[in-house]
């Protein structure tokens, strides 16, 4: 759990990212804010086209120049969505740095692995060569790389899927970083190897005291990796709160169907809890709730007004005018079955 | 993509659908006008052209061009004009039959090796190593030396050579698209191989193939005016492009527009080619993910 | 075959010591040195028994060979020794009409919604084809057996005459299974059905398909990775890694006792989503062998924490442990631990 004194690094207030022409703009995040703190671990879950990769990427600039990013973005004291590229680029892999998905294409083919985490020590630190080459191999024995020193001369491709992510999350850590996104890192991995990254990221996260925004898919890995949780839908913030109070006490109709839907404590072979419906096309999403289609409690004001985040719990809060039929309603089905 | 939600009481056909998307492209205009035109000239040549291509008129030689002869008159007094139109009679039967056969021998061929690789697979990239080594254009006169000129030697010369071009893109298309798992599908729902390729991989791999094809008929008609031009391909008095700009070659001070005006047609034409090759292109690039 | 006659445990589907190896394409440089062939063993003696009804879950990390196995089943490769009885007759290299009356038995639906059906033709057009081709019905008793099944797997009406590109992935699967329906199968082979999906929508398609295993009495086989899925799914489960079987047992069972050190293992990786269950280290450390290169002995023993002596040398059998089977000199005494 995080700690309530750390201190806050990333804040962020009404994020709006939008894609396409300004008369007819596709917004893929509507008024995010959240705020993240010092070695906490901050889930942001949600499906495809939920916006969570692209407020990610908002965060670093590196939606632009396609997508235009509006509200703030504060980072130590300053607004990030306020800074042009080359003073972004000083921010971007020192300060905060980021690892994604499929680490084979995010790491230069062509270069080793010892020049690609040195590469970035010469941008983001003034050590010499000799003082680089100890570091890297630290950096490379701290991600659990066996036979580090060995290691440095190899190219990407002689490492397997679990250890390039290793790989690139040493390269990440080079900078030391305050901050570090995760754009699904483990979701092209087995769940065994799934897990010592997750934990991986867990134990830096824990001894560094660096702040981490994971974006996921699973429940699972929020369950067990996140301090905290963000639910997205329709690229807006419908449910945040510490994991074991999304987990087990969510209260918007989303996230209920959501873990209603994944089989656990369910007999075997019974239809499961479905959300009807598909996810919404971003050029159709209502003015109102973003879920107002596919939710089993919207009522006739849930498509034209938005509703917003009101506090339910201490650091719980949900963004859904109908809380109480949405309970009762997810309460009366689990009798049922 | 929740689009199937949304009830649409009338769904235009897909083929209306693609011509409305295609007459909306500038290029695609000007490209199907260009030859469309150039189609009907060359069917209809007695109704556009204003004289009789091989009518002598020993009164009119080497005018230039005027009202009463557009395109000027050559070194017997015929009519430019008349002999560049009746030459699109067979300037553009080269662009077919010098495109056709090997279109059909070169797709036939590559969908089979693509889909089922192995043993002839290799052979066959033995056969095309060989044949792209050699020049196209020598290759092709090499093979007309030896049969003789003339249109339909031409034609088998440039076949021979040109049918390895669709079979190696065929192959590789097809080979693309035989990793999609609707080719297992069809395998496992009982379909033979021959209804799979032919129903299912063709069709797909299709687009480029017939983006190809455009272009290489514009590539065809230059290649039969060279060769016509240096007597291997149509003789004459035939009108044919190449063989007009060649005939005109001697009088090109004093006569330029002997060779200009034909010349410009196998520019013209093969400009509506390539801009229907490119705006196929992009109209028959599948959509959706 | 008479019913009455049917003993009520002749399996369906017979694999024994099924085998499947892949000749890697060699690289230049590796034909001008001479060096062999490298041969990627997918599959290493698989034995399993599928039961007339029931729906068979196989689960194992990426390149464990499930998806080798599924496809060997459906007839898309011919496996390199070992054979497959369907109702007591060999289907190995099976060949025109034989194949065909095989394969109208046998279906199988795959795992990616975009490219496993044909872009080109109409739903209609797919179903028409396959129900003309097998002469499951004549004349306009096809459109209705059309409309049936597009009844039957839920999707809109109207949906016959459009396009793969206009559905969402969800109702893609669903053609999929329709597809398949159409030659009125005994066996489905699923491989990877809902692992595309968004979980919001796994559910969806995951209910259909129990619903129509139930109303048609259909055997399915789950090749999946999700184990929660398959756990929810399944009547028994057989864990994969590194192309053979190690533990095949009842879902339940299976499930709460697993047997096998690499069952235990896969089952504590996958995440849990109870934030109370979170553990430090990780599940299972190193990573999968390669498949060019099996490990002599149990397949397992590099990774295995309880590896002995023997298990170095001696690869061991799948031998009735508990309510199922597992292939380790040690069930008894790991999963007694």
């Amino acid at each position: 759990m995080a700690n309530p004194q750390q201190e806050t690094v990333l804040e962020l207030r009404h994020l709006r990212t939008e894609f396409g022409s300004r008369q007819h703009p596709l917004v893929a995040v509507d008024d995010v804010s959240f705020a993240v703190k010092a070695g906490e671990i901050l889930g942001l879950v949600g499906e495809s086209g939920s916006g969570k990769s692209i407020t990610l990427r908002s965060i670093l600039g590196i939606v632009r120049p396609r997508g235009r990013v509006g509200g703030e973005i504060l980072w130590k004291g300053r607004d990030l969505a306020a800074l042009d590229e080359a003073a972004l680029r000083k921010v971007r892999g020192r300060e905060i740095a980021m690892i994604f998905q499929e680490p084979m294409s995010s790491l230069n083919p062509l270069l080793t692995v010892g020049l690609q985490i040195s590469e970035n020590l010469v941008a983001h630190t003034g050590l010499d060569a000799k003082a680089r080459k100890a570091r890297a191999i630290e950096l490379l024995e701290m991600v659990g790389i066996p036979s580090a020193r060995d290691r440095l001369g190899d190219y990407p491709h002689e490492f397997s899927g679990g250890m390039r992510q290793r790989v690139m999350i040493a390269i990440a850590l080079a900078s030391n970083p305050q901050l570090l996104l995760a754009d699904e890192p483990t979701t092209a991995l087995d769940v065994t190897i799934q897990d010592q990254i997750l934990r991986l990221i867990q134990s830096l996260s824990r001894d560094l005291g660096m702040a981490v925004i994971l974006v996921t898919h699973d429940m699972g890995v929020v369950a067990q990796t996140c301090d905290r949780v963000a639910v997205m839908y329709g690229g807006r913030l419908c449910e945040v709160g510490t994991t074991s109070q999304v987990i087990a006490d969510a209260r918007h109709p989303y996230a209920l169907g959501l873990l209603r839907s994944i089989p656990r404590d369910v007999a075997p072979r019974t239809p499961l809890y479905s959300i009807p419906g598909a996810p919404p096309a971003l050029n159709a999403l209502p003015l109102g709730c973003a879920f107002t289609t596919r939710c089993p409690v919207a009522g006739p004001e849930c498509r034209d007004l938005r509703p917003p985040l009101e506090t339910v719990g201490q650091f719980h809060e949900v963004a859904c005018h109908h809380r109480v039929e949405a309970l009762a309603h997810f309460r009366q089905q689990e009798a049922a079955q | 993509m929740s689009v199937v939600t949304q009830i649409q009481p009338h769904r235009p056909g897909r083929f209306r659908v693609f011509i409305g998307r295609a007459f909306s492209r500038p290029s695609f205009v000007i490209g199907f006008t260009i030859i469309v035109m150039s189609i009907a000239l060359a069917l209809f040549p007695q109704i556009f052209a204003p004289y009789d291509p091989l009518a002598f008129d020993m009164t009119a030689i080497q005018q230039a061009p005027s009202l009463a002869h557009p395109f000027g008159t050559d070194n017997f007094g015929r009519d430019v004009l008349s002999r560049v139109i009746w030459a699109y009679r067979v300037d553009m039967q080269m662009a077919l039959f010098a495109t056709i056969f090997a279109l059909t021998i070169g797709v036939t061929v590559g969908a089979f090796v693509g889909y089922y690789g192995g043993i002839a697979d290799t052979i066959f990239g033995r056969c095309v190593d060989a044949i792209i080594t050699f020049p196209f254009l020598v290759l092709v006169i090499a093979i007309v030396a030896v049969l003789g000129p003339g249109l339909v030697n031409m034609y088998i010369a440039i076949t021979i050579v040109n049918w390895v071009y669709y079979a190696r893109l065929t192959r590789a298309e097809i080979m693309t698209q035989k990793a999609n798992d609707y080719a297992a599908a069809g395998r496992v729902l009982g379909y033979s191989d021959r209804r799979i390729i032919f129903r299912h991989l063709l069709p797909n791999a299709m687009s480029p193939i017939i983006v190809y094809w455009m272009t290489d008929m514009a590539l065809a008609i230059l290649l039969g005016s060279s060769l016509g031009y240096l007597g291997l391909g149509a003789q004459p008095p035939a009108a044919e492009w190449g063989v007009l700009i060649s005939e005109g070659r001697n009088f090109l001070l004093t006569a330029w527009w002997m060779s200009l005006m034909p010349g410009l047609a196998i520019v013209l034409t093969g400009l509506g080619f390539s801009l229907l090759g490119d705006a196929l292109a992009d109209l028959l690039r599948p959509k959706g993910r | 075959m008479n019913m009455l006659t049917m003993e009520p445990a002749a399996p369906l589907l017979s694999i024994r010591d099924l085998s499947m190896r892949f000749a890697k394409n060699r690289s230049l440089s590796d034909t001008i040195a001479g060096r062999p062939r490298q041969i990627v063993s997918a599959l290493n003696g698989v034995d399993l028994d599928v039961m007339p009804a029931e729906t068979l879950g196989i689960v194992g990390e990426s390149g464990c060979g499930k998806s080798t196995l599924a496809r060997c089943i459906a007839g898309l490769h011919r496996p390199s020794s070992g054979d497959i009885r369907f109702e007591g007759e060999s289907v190995i290299g099976l060949k025109g009409a034989n194949r065909r009356a095989y394969n109208r038995r046998v279906q199988m639906m795959f795992q990616d919604p975009y490219t496993s059906l044909n872009p080109r033709m109409t739903v209609r057009d797919t179903l028409r084809e396959a129900i003309s081709v097998h002469r499951m019905r004549e004349g306009a008793a096809i459109d209705r057996r059309i409309d049936e099944l597009l009844d039957l797997v839920r999707l809109p009406e109207g949906a016959a005459d459009k396009y793969p590109h206009e559905f969402s992935g969800g109702q893609r699967q669903r053609i999929g299974i329709a597809r398949a329906l159409s030659l009125e199968p005994t066996c489905l082979v699923a491989d990877e059905l809902v692992s595309a999906l968004d979980v919001s929508v796994q559910a969806q398609v995951v209910n259909l398909l129990l619903e129509l295993q139930d109303n048609l009495g259909l055997t399915v086989l789950f090749v999946a990775h999700d184990l929660r899925l398959v756990r929810h799914v399944s009547h028994r489960v057989a864990v994969i890694y590194l192309g053979a079987i190690v533990e095949v047992g009842p879902s339940e069972a299976l499930f709460s006792r697993p047997r096998h050190p690499y069952s235990q293992a896969l089952l504590a990786a996958a995440p849990s989503l109870d934030p109370a269950d979170r553990k430090r280290a990780p599940a299972l450390s190193g990573e999968l062998p390669s498949p060019l290169d099996i490990p002599p002995g149990c397949p397992f023993h590099v990774r295995c924490p309880h590896a002995a002596e023997r298990c170095r040398i001696e690869k061991p059998m799948l031998r009735p442990v508990g309510a199922g089977m597992a292939a380790c000199h040690f069930a008894e005494t790991i999963s007694a631990a």
